[in-house]
């Protein structure tokens, strides 16, 4: 069976955190969170970061979307130093390159599926008519297209997750971050998401999970296993295609 | 990265149609403030327009002439000595026509006498005039003739009655041509006045007019009460005060024992006071502004940490600190626009239910009242909502996200 990922120019070095140390103070106590965390991400890659609560893994995959800053190191985006930049500028990086994709899944529920799937582009300034087809698009990809009017409170947890990932994707980003993406959801429309998600790396987007569930931590390329704010250990399956992945 | 305005509009409007409860408080709170402002406003400019008015139907333009100086010129050598000022006669009357400014003029006497018809009587406030009083008080009549042009001191036995006193002597009977008796005398009823001649001072209804003349038989008298005078034009109310005081201290050898007072000097008092009232009344108002966009701030607050989570995925999805608080705000402004509209629609119906219930008030909310209020309750609204909108742009998103 031949490998269905179409390798691209190889080697693109997306992410790249050098010592990156993060504290924070509990009352007069100082905890690391992230204890000098070296790591490397080309584009296009499926990682999965596990570990057990408390490891540092949600810290880091903030720190990788600029929701938050390290106390110590750098962390270079596509070459280009995101540590430095300002509140603005990262939150046309965050709008731009990256996709958040939340356990909470995090809608706004007075708005329509339509419409919240819309929300980045409006933040992004763009023009309504150009939006609304992209919007359809993305909820046809996700075959949503029959919900988009319908209000989170009237979708279920998988359409839910569905609607935050059009979201996610609209703005047509280099990298999906997705925190804990399936622990709110039953088994089969966890399953349903995590397809969706790797379909998503498959066209080429970088794909990064926190999760604990070992079961889908194991189905990315590589993975990395936290604990107390140290990169335990970083595993690839670089010698055989996950056969899910491969059928999918 | 700029947000479409018609965007921030649905954004916000959105987010206000998403918590109807905390909506409709503010927009009480914001129409009641604004309300109050145009109602009280309103309210105190009516007082002063009902004022102004009812002096004005005192006569325009007019100076009043009467013996002796008046007490606010101080201590002169006439009240030590205790001498008793000369008297007004006719003839000073008729020399102040002789100004090109002074439009008209009449001579008064009050005084009271019994009047009766056939068995009817009664006791009633007798006013001397000459046919000019009716032109220069701008009173109208009821039925037949005011008084007729005559010379001053001709006293002609006609009257001119008012309709309440036509009522009590005539009843449905017609008074018109009929004889009636004042003091001692016969006088042949020749007009009765009108029911809306009501000033300050007089009421006309229960008057009797007649002929300066016939005023100072019944009253024994040769001098007059006051000399009532109407300039030509408002400008010309000073000079003629000027002439006044020069041509009666001429006739009265030298000395200045008349008082001269103005219409407009009493009228502007009155302006200044009702004025000021109506300033302050509009202040109190404002203080419910204030504590409106208190309101909102309190409100606004809330509103913030109810949605800490939305406002913490907004930043994750790509909104700049700014967009943030332009979002917060434009909700505000939105909220306290519509508010201050409803306080403006609350308002005019209020000062429209006050001219409703007294007719007589003329309570209408001026502008500058109003474009002050809308103003104020926007600004307020906006200010307030400064100090949550920067709360809300400074908001950790990774804490607002996790909902800690």
């Amino acid at each position: 069976m031949l490998p269905v990922v179409i390798l691209k120019d190889d080697d693109v070095i997306m992410i790249e955190l050098a010592e990156i140390h993060r504290d924070f103070l509990v009352g007069d106590q100082v905890v690391h969170a992230l204890d000098d965390v070296t790591l490397t991400i080309e584009s296009g890659e499926y990682v999965s970061i596990m570990g057990p609560s408390g490891s540092g893994k949600s810290t880091l995959l903030n720190l990788l979307g600029l929701l938050d800053r390290p106390t110590s190191g750098v962390y270079r985006l596509n070459g280009k130093d995101v540590t430095s930049l300002s509140d603005i500028e990262q939150a046309q990086v965050r709008n731009r390159e990256i996709g958040f994709v939340f356990q909470m899944f995090h809608l706004v529920p007075r708005l329509t599926a339509a419409e919240n799937v819309e929300l980045p582009l409006i933040l992004a300034g763009m023009p309504p008519e150009q939006r609304k087809p992209k919007v359809a698009n993305v909820l046809d990809d996700l075959g949503l297209t029959d919900r988009s009017h319908h209000k989170p409170e009237q979708l279920s947890g998988g359409q839910r997750q569905r609607v935050a990932i059009a979201r996610a994707t609209v703005t047509e980003p280099n990298v999906i971050l997705a925190d804990e993406p399936t622990g709110n959801l039953d088994h089969k429309s966890g399953t349903d998401v995590i397809r969706i998600l790797e379909q998503l790396n498959e066209r080429g987007i970088t794909l990064i999970m926190v999760t604990h569930d070992p079961e889908m931590g194991q189905r990315a390329w590589r993975q990395l296993r936290m604990i107390d704010g140290c990169m335990h250990s970083d595993h690839s399956n670089d010698d055989q295609i996950n056969p899910d992945h491969g059928a999918s | 990265m700029a947000l479409h305005s018609q965007d921030i509009a649905w954004f916000s409007w959105g987010a206000l149609r998403g918590y109807p409860a905390r909506t409709l408080l503010m927009l009480i709170a914001m129409a009641i403030g604004v309300s109050a402002v145009v109602v009280l406003t309103s309210l105190g400019e009516g007082a002063r327009l009902y004022v102004m008015d009812r002096f004005a139907s005192l006569g325009t333009n007019l100076i009043i002439v009467f013996p002796g100086r008046s007490e606010t010129a101080g201590i002169n050598p006439t009240t030590m000595m205790g001498e008793t000022p000369r008297d007004l006669t006719l003839n000073d009357a008729l020399a102040l026509t002789r100004s090109y400014n002074v439009r008209r003029i009449t001579p008064i006497n009050v005084g009271s006498a019994d009047v009766s018809y056939l068995s009817r009587s009664r006791e009633v406030v007798v006013l001397g005039a000459s046919h000019e009083m009716l032109a220069i008080r701008h009173w109208e009549l009821a039925q037949g003739k005011f008084l007729p042009a005559m010379d001053l001191d001709r006293a002609s036995p006609v009257t001119v009655i008012g309709s309440k006193i036509r009522d009590e002597l005539f009843g449905a009977e017609r008074a018109l041509g009929k004889w009636i008796r004042i003091g001692d005398r016969r006088f042949r009823v020749i007009g009765v006045m009108g029911s809306e001649g009501r000033s300050i001072g007089v009421d006309v209804q229960e008057t009797i007019m007649i002929p300066i003349a016939s005023a100072q038989q019944i009253f024994n008298t040769s001098s007059v009460f006051r000399i009532l005078v109407e300039a030509k034009t408002r400008e010309a109310i000073e000079p003629v005060k000027q002439f006044i005081i020069d041509t009666l201290q001429q006739r009265h050898q030298g000395k200045k024992d008349v008082t001269v007072i103005t219409q407009d000097a009493v009228l502007e008092t009155f302006d200044r006071i009702l004025g000021a009232l109506t300033y302050a009344v509009g202040g109190i108002a404002a203080i419910s502004l204030a504590v409106a966009g208190i309101l909102i701030m309190n409100v606004m607050l809330v509103a913030v940490s109810q949605r800490t989570a939305e406002i913490g995925l907004l930043k994750a999805l790509g909104a700049s600190p700014r967009q943030i608080i332009v979002l917060i705000l434009a909700e505000a402004f939105l909220l306290s626009s519509l508010g201050a509209i409803a306080g403006y629609l609350l308002g005019q119906l209020g000062s429209w239910s006050i001219r409703y219930a007294f007719p007589d008030l003329p309570a209408y909310a001026p502008a500058w009242a109003v474009v002050i209020a809308l103003v104020v309750a926007v600004i307020t609204g906006l200010v307030f909502s400064l100090m949550p909108a920067r709360r809300a742009a400074r908001l950790d998103p990774v804490l607002a996200l996790s909902g800690r």
